[in-house]
């Protein structure tokens, strides 16, 4: 077999886009996990729900003011989603066993799902991402489509902001603090339930935005938070338990590896992330980057 | 170790004597449903072996199933095997594949051990549902050939019932041996297990290998009462399920699962029939159980009815959030 090198180049692009949205995903889902220690299963559930309301909202603003209004609204209300569900129920639960914890995300993530077959219905949905991203890009002989570009971009400015967040506002280091000891955080006056909820909706808003923005690639459907979530949790692992920045390197591994594979033995592509995972947790147990754990 | 009062075992056998008088008066959909929670129930209980009892975080126990399930389906349909020799050589292959994974997986700890795993038993998913000239992919392996002396409606219940019985039993004796009780040592401390000479590795394998084998059992008497097989069976939100359900039923009890593989079952197929929203009860009902039943439906009643009983639950509950 024989393969040009623009076409290498080219899936070498598209898996780097890919990579991104799964690390928009999965910085949220380690967010959430660094700081309250919870492996979050419904995130999945709510990048779901991102998407559809994404296409809600593209269908009650049609034109392209509706698909760049999707970005913004489509992850504020899996946010609001999200703070009902911390505030009503998981808040009453932080001390409680992790199990239980665990358990607690499950339930809502089943719940959420058959929220969204009631909402949404059980068709295959899908949006047009505005003209603006219609052809494709040239790199180096190889090409892109406009899109996934547009990826490109977006993925690393949200990894900044993200950072720059974490690092250097008041509220960032006290949600890292509450991630290292919580009862001191407690101790210095700051209420930890309300960092937790913060820190919980943070988290959630991303999964909002990553299914937004993985929208305009896919057909929005049921079962496409399955899919992501155990992707999310491989990555997150692989890359440093909590740390953004290891979900980065998670999720360029995994998307690069799917990407190559569908090059190579399309038949057999999904076994090729699976198999990376695998080589890392062996000679890397506790992920590449360090984890907050 | 304490020797079995005579109260429990005279339920056990009310029960089960219920339980094989049952099929004649019932309808067939019943005992099907009956059979496919004996099922499930072996299932669940095979991985509480190793979650509630070794304390390991067994996150794609699903996979083993599948392992069972395909092996024996495979045998008897393509390669054409003789019927016993796939009842004996299906649980084999799942507990070789548990052995295979096993290995792997002691070598880490709590979420790691878990994620490890869900990764190694999706690639035998993706192999699976992938492998068309193998496995159909997707489509499954329909119409196994089982002969219907034991596939038969009534036949296939007293057939399932009849090897879920025997390995309970079985599982019931090695919970209760010298090396269940070092498994359980080793899930509350497994340091000072390690510090007196224990090799703690070799004792999970060791859980891992015989849950897994039991897990393929489960699988053989998924496909002869269902006479099919298809890759949900591996998929990693069966493995949820069923870690949910000895959540559910109380992985702290030793018969808890079968009472939390009772209940989810039963939820799908009679609230299945009126709304297409079960898991949405499901969800519902766990967040309740959370709220006022932490320790499982079966962990509530042996602590509000059992005597002297908790002593095995209690000093489970505070080391195993840390582990």
């Amino acid at each position: 077999m024989a393969f040009d090198l623009s076409a290498i180049g080219s899936q070498f692009l598209v898996g780097l886009s890919r990579s991104m949205i799964l690390f928009i995903v999965t910085a949220g889902l380690s967010f959430v996990l660094g700081v309250l220690r919870v492996p979050n299963v419904a995130h999945g559930s709510l990048y779901m729900i991102g998407a559809f309301s994404a296409f809600s909202i593209t269908k009650l603003v049609p034109g392209p003011a509706g698909f760049w209004l999707a970005l913004v609204m489509a992850p504020l209300v899996v946010a609001a989603v999200s703070f009902i569900a911390e505030r009503a129920l998981f808040c009453h639960l932080y001390q409680r066993e992790h199990l239980m914890l665990l358990l607690f995300t499950f339930a809502l993530s089943l719940i959420l799902g058959d929220l969204v077959k009631l909402t949404w219905g059980a068709e295959y949905k899908s949006i047009m991402a505005p003209k603006l991203f219609d052809g494709s890009v040239h790199i180096f002989g190889a090409s892109i489509p406009r899109y996934n570009f547009f990826l490109l971009i977006i993925g690393p400015l949200v990894a900044v902001g993200l950072w720059l967040f974490t690092n250097k506002t008041r509220l960032g280091k006290i949600a890292r603090a509450a991630a290292v000891d919580r009862e001191m955080v407690g101790a210095v006056g700051i209420n930890v339930s309300w960092v937790f909820a913060f820190a919980f909706v943070l988290g959630c808003f991303m999964a909002g935005l990553g299914g937004a923005l993985m929208a305009p690639t896919i057909s929005i459907t049921l079962g496409m938070d399955h899919n992501i979530i155990i992707e999310g949790f491989l990555i997150v692992t692989i890359g440093g338990l909590g740390n953004m920045w290891g979900a980065m390197v998670g999720s360029l591994i995994f998307g690069l590896s799917q990407a190559f594979g569908v090059l190579f033995w399309p038949q057999f592509a999904i076994v090729f992330p699976y198999t990376a995972v695998v080589i890392v947790l062996l000679l890397r147990p506790t992920g590449i980057l360090k984890s907050v754990w | 170790m304490k020797g079995l009062s005579l109260k429990p075992l005279l339920l056990c056998a009310v029960l089960l004597v219920i339980l094989l008088l049952l099929p004649p008066i019932l309808p067939r959909f019943y005992t099907y449903i009956l059979a496919s929670i004996f099922v499930t129930a072996l299932l669940a209980m095979s991985l509480n072996m190793v979650v509630g009892h070794g304390g390991m975080f067994q996150f794609h126990h699903g996979a083993f199933y599948g392992v069972g399930a395909y092996a024996f389906a495979l045998l008897l349909f393509k390669a054409h095997m003789p019927l016993w020799f796939g009842f004996i050589a299906a649980p084999v292959i799942a507990a070789f594949a548990g052995l295979l994974i096993g290995w792997f997986c002691v070598r880490l700890t709590s979420l790691y051990f878990g994620m490890l795993q869900i990764s190694l038993g999706s690639l035998l998913w993706a192999i699976v549902f992938r492998w068309y000239a193998l496995t159909n992919g997707d489509d499954g392996i329909h119409g196994v050939p089982i002969p219907s002396s034991i596939s038969s409606s009534s036949n296939a219940y007293y057939f399932i019932l009849f090897f879920f019985v025997l390995c309970l039993g079985v599982m019931y004796l090695i919970h209760r041996s010298p090396f269940g009780m070092t498994l359980q040592a080793i899930r509350d401390n497994p340091a000072r297990c390690s510090a007196v000479g224990i090799n703690v590795r070799r004792h999970q394998l060791m859980a891992i290998v015989i849950a897994t084998f039991f897990a393929g059992v489960a699988g053989v008497l998924f496909v002869v009462l269902e006479k099919s097989v298809f890759p949900d069976l591996l998929f990693w939100v069966l493995s949820l399920e069923i870690f949910i359900m000895c959540l559910l039923g109380g992985w702290f009890t030793f018969a808890g699962p079968i009472l939390g593989a009772a209940i989810t079952v039963a939820l799908r197929t009679f609230v299945g029939i009126y709304t297409e929203y079960w898991t949405l009860i499901l969800g519902v009902l766990l967040i309740l159980l959370i709220f006022f039943l932490p320790e499982g439906v079966m962990g509530f009643f042996v602590q509000k009815f059992g005597k002297g009983r908790d002593k095995e639950a209690a000093p489970a509950r505070g080391q195993h959030a840390e582990s």
